[in-house]
């Protein structure tokens, strides 16, 4: 007996638009059966990990603070995935953004004045791009695959970041803590409202860029560019369009957002460089674009339903004691169910109950010894 | 034929009989209460247009759909198809349109795939030889099928059909992929079949054959069988309107008026294979002039795709005289830099090639345009001006009379025909002083085929230079002023129409003639 997915002969528009809305309520289901199953009262855990984090102001403030990343990445990630991309490795582009970035204020701490926030968030886009410029060359010129490469490269980031901290821009007068010096006021974000929290202007960053990118995908040519290469590269390459291009525009794109996710991060919320500047936003981004439907304005609400769970995973840790890693699981599930609401809608499951050797599918099936087994 | 005829109905039951067959797609009825008898021994004709209906009820017969109602039965028997492999063991074989074919195995390991796993494969082979001489179907079951030419993958297709000894042969559309001399050949291996007492369901829209080879016909239009006929009794015409519905008039084609001035030309292109089984092009050398229309003919599969491409600039050649566009050197230029030369182009396939399928007609007139009409569709910061975009797309609408069920529908919610009006009139719009066709009607109706072909031979007539690649010899005696014809690879000389016969052509087809490459640089 084996399972079967049967393409659809239509999709209901209704269920397509719902999809995320699904996903969310199958996360929440999983995640009380999860918290019973770990003997707490799943509604009361549930409690504590999505509403009691929205009901004081300065929680709404670090609400801002975690989304902002996560929406500046999945945007430049939509570009790269509509295009049909895979840019596995924005965690990698956030930390060389970040690392970049902090060269000024880290090396030049003596550099100060307003050019210094403006030349840092510039070196933050430059050093997303130039990394992410690597597996769209590796891709262009030797076909690798880009979602084994830009996946490899965070892990040269991670410790290329961990060496530098530790060893040659480890702060003089930090007593050998591995971190760099404290960025001088120059060189910090600004607090948006800063009688209230500390959210900074990295949220602004995040939504001017969901809109600009929105204008791009949906009303440009270059949008237009990006959808057809994406959905039927044929067709692009009929309009005259260049793949090889394209691969470097959305990989160069997404890996900038992401370097300017990485130096709004270590210039606003933590002031220095440590051995580890993100709790895996470039990872948790790639939810948050497809959990927004690769929909620069989705994301934007995509973007804050993952922050809560960062929040969640720290509220339900200090209040009902489990791990903080109950945050990664619930951002797995989201996932999960965001990818299997999708297929459903385009598929239906179909169960076969004996193997038929000799239809006229044998030939194909023949192709693909590992099938035969059922 | 009286004689076969009397003699199915006097001999017992049918073979197959199918009483009111239904299949329902969401809302569409592909098949619609179909009946159905074949006799023994007959050799029985579906006919019908693109979309009718006759491939959802061969599935059906064969197992590959399950019919929502109806009655299947087999020798007298009501039966359920429920797999390909049942209606194997019945003694149903089928020949699909489209070969399932491994080409990087032999023909004996593609035939064993399909047969019980512990019969050896020198067995098969030897059977399958046996087998295909016997047929005047002669088949090299040693050879692999990336090196066969697509009548001998046929072969291969019919003798893998043929080892299961089956009743009932179902073969679909078989011709459309073979030379005039490759369909007389098959012919007779059919009526040699019939003679033995096996019954034959034949599939086509080409009227021609199905009188020349059919005892009898039955009709599909729109998922509703609309008659039963002896298509012997019945000519061209009184068939083709059974199947539209309607009169279909050819194309007119007014008396040629080259200029003399060329607007393509090609001059020694050659191509090196762009995969493992994609066909080298050989020292091309083509003109086309102002006023007309040319034709390319040829078997699928002898590198007019290829071809295509070079033209297009898809594919870019390393020499830049290899195609000069109204007298400038375009070889190394891409498809933009070409079209804005004022040449377009209509690939052979619509969805995914010439169609982004999933993107709004509107948004695919972009795909074509957005260079050469660059100040009326693009605004400043590359903004793409959507009211000018959907003015442009509901002026080809009405011009090309494109049936759609929304204002401005995805690319893949329009049938085929629609969709290929509107590619064409999408070109046709900008008036291009070069038009490259591939395939221009290939699984089009017969009404909108009619009215493409039409506005490519007014295209010419008005001082445009159209090149048309085509499988259809019909299509291209019909709108060619001269046919050249394409085989592997190579191109014959053009032959002008009064000289054109359809010998000739299948002829050329059929690889006769090489050596003429060099003739046609001095005509051009």
């Amino acid at each position: 007996m084996r399972l079967e997915l049967v393409k659809r002969p239509q999709q209901s528009t209704l269920f397509a638009a719902i999809s995320p809305l699904i996903a969310l309520g199958l996360t929440l289901v999983a995640g009380a059966i999860v918290f019973a199953m770990l003997g707490e009262n799943p509604f009361e855990a549930l409690y504590y990990y999505f509403v009691d984090p929205l009901r004081e102001l300065w929680s709404l403030h670090e609400l801002a603070i975690k989304a902002a990343p996560l929406i500046i990445i999945a945007v430049g990630l939509s570009v790269c995935y509509l295009s049909n991309n895979w840019n596995i490795g924005a965690e990698g582009q956030f930390i060389m953004g970040g690392i970049l970035g902090s060269m000024l204020p880290v090396l030049f701490p003596t550099f100060q004045g307003p050019l210094v926030l403006p030349l840092m968030l510039l070196m933050g886009l430059i050093g997303g791009a130039a990394y992410a410029a690597i597996p769209a060359i590796l891709k262009t010129r030797f076909n690798t695959n880009e979602i084994l490469t830009s996946l490899m490269l965070v892990y040269v980031a991670q410790f290329f970041l961990d060496w530098l901290v530790r060893g040659p821009w480890r702060n003089p007068e930090g007593n050998n803590f591995p971190e760099t010096r404290r960025f001088h006021p120059d060189a910090v974000l600004p607090e948006l409202f800063p009688a209230d929290g500390r959210a900074n202007l990295g949220i602004v960053f995040a939504i001017v860029a969901a809109i600009l990118v929105w204008l791009l995908v949906s009303r440009t040519l270059k949008g237009f560019e990006v959808r057809v290469l994406g959905a039927s590269p044929r067709a692009g390459r009929f309009a005259g369009f260049g793949t090889t291009k394209m691969v470097f525009f959305a990989f160069m794109l997404s890996g900038a957002l992401a370097g300017l996710a990485g130096i709004s991060e270590v210039s606003g919320a933590i002031g220095q460089l440590r051995p580890t500047i993100s709790p895996g936003y470039g990872f948790a981004a790639i939810i948050v674009a497809f959990l927004g439907r690769l929909n620069p304005l989705g994301i934007i609400a995509a973007g804050f339903v993952l922050a809560l769970t960062y929040l969640g995973g720290e509220a339900a840790q200090i209040s009902i004691g489990v791990s903080d890693k109950v945050a990664r699981v619930f951002q797995g599930m989201l996932l999960f169910f965001v990818l299997g609401c999708d297929t459903l809608i385009h598929y239906r499951i179909r169960l076969v109950r004996s193997a038929l050797k000799s239809d006229a599918a044998a030939v194909a099936k023949a192709a693909e010894p590992a099938s035969e087994g059922a | 034929m009286v004689f076969v005829q009397s003699s199915a109905e006097t001999a017992g039951p049918n073979l197959l009989e199918v009483r009111g067959l239904t299949k329902i797609f969401g809302t569409l009825k592909a098949c619609d209460g179909v009946d159905l008898t074949i006799a023994k021994g007959e050799i029985h004709a579906l006919l019908g247009e693109n979309g009718a209906g006759k491939s959802t009820l061969v599935k059906m017969l064969f197992g590959s759909l399950e019919p929502n109602d109806g009655v299947i039965s087999w020798n007298g028997e009501p039966v359920t198809i429920a797999s390909p492999s049942m209606a194997k063991k019945l003694g149903i074989g089928m020949v699909f349109q489209h070969f399932s074919l491994f080409e990087a195995l032999t023909a004996a390991e593609n035939i064993a795939l399909s047969l019980q796993a512990d019969t050896p494969l020198s067995t098969i082979s030897a059977k399958a030889r046996a087998l295909s001489y016997s047929y005047g179907l002669p088949l090299d079951p040693e050879a692999l099928v990336g090196d066969l030419s697509v009548g001998e993958r046929q072969r291969i297709e019919i003798i893998r059909c043929l080892l299961q000894t089956p009743d009932l042969i179902i073969l679909d559309e078989p011709t459309s992929v073979l030379t005039p001399q490759e369909a007389d050949k098959l012919f007779e291996t059919l009526e040699r079949l019939r003679a033995e007492g096996k019954s034959i369901l034949y599939i086509s829209h080409r009227l021609d054959e199905v009188r020349r080879l059919c005892d009898r016909a039955t009709i599909m239009r729109h998922g509703k069988v609309v008659g039963h006929c002896d298509p012997r009794q019945e000519t061209p015409s009184s068939l083709a309107r059974m199947m539209v519905g309607s009169e279909v008039k050819n194309a007119e084609r007014p008396p040629s008026a080259a200029s003399g001035e060329e607007i393509l030309g090609i001059c020694g292109l050659s191509r090196k294979p762009a995969g493992p089984f994609s066909m080298p092009l050989k020292n091309i050398w083509l003109s086309v002039r102002a006023g007309e229309v040319l034709g390319i003919a040829g078997v699928a599969g002898n590198g007019q795709g290829e071809f295509f491409e070079a033209v297009s600039g898809e594919a870019r050649q390393e020499a830049g005289d290899a195609i000069r566009i109204r007298g400038q050197q375009a070889g190394r230029l891409g498809i933009s830099a070409r079209r804005l030369l004022g040449a377009a182009f209509v690939p052979e396939e619509r969805l995914g090639h010439g169609a982004a399928p999933r993107m709004k007609l509107s948004e695919n007139l972009l795909l074509s345009r957005h260079r050469t009409d660059r100040k009326a569709f693009i605004g400043t910061g590359g903004f793409v001006k959507s009211g000018a975009i959907q003015s442009a797309a509901q002026r080809i609408i009405k011009a090309m009379d494109v049936r759609k069920s929304a204002p401005d529908p995805e690319a893949a919610a329009l049938s085929g025909g629609n969709l290929q009006k509107f590619i064409i009139g999408r070109e046709l719009d900008r008036q291009p002083a070069l038009m490259v066709v591939n395939q221009p009607t290939w699984g089009v109706d017969a009404g909108a085929a009619a009215r493409i072909r039409q506005a490519l031979i007014e295209l010419a007539r008005g001082g445009s230079a159209v090149l048309v690649i085509s499988q259809d010899l019909d299509e291209l005696f019909e709108m060619s002023d001269a046919i050249a014809v394409m085989h592997n690879g190579e191109l014959s000389k053009p032959i002008p129409i009064a000289e054109a016969t359809l010998e000739k052509i299948g002829l050329l087809m059929g690889g006769a003639e090489p050596g003429h490459v060099h003739v046609s640089a001095e005509t051009a």
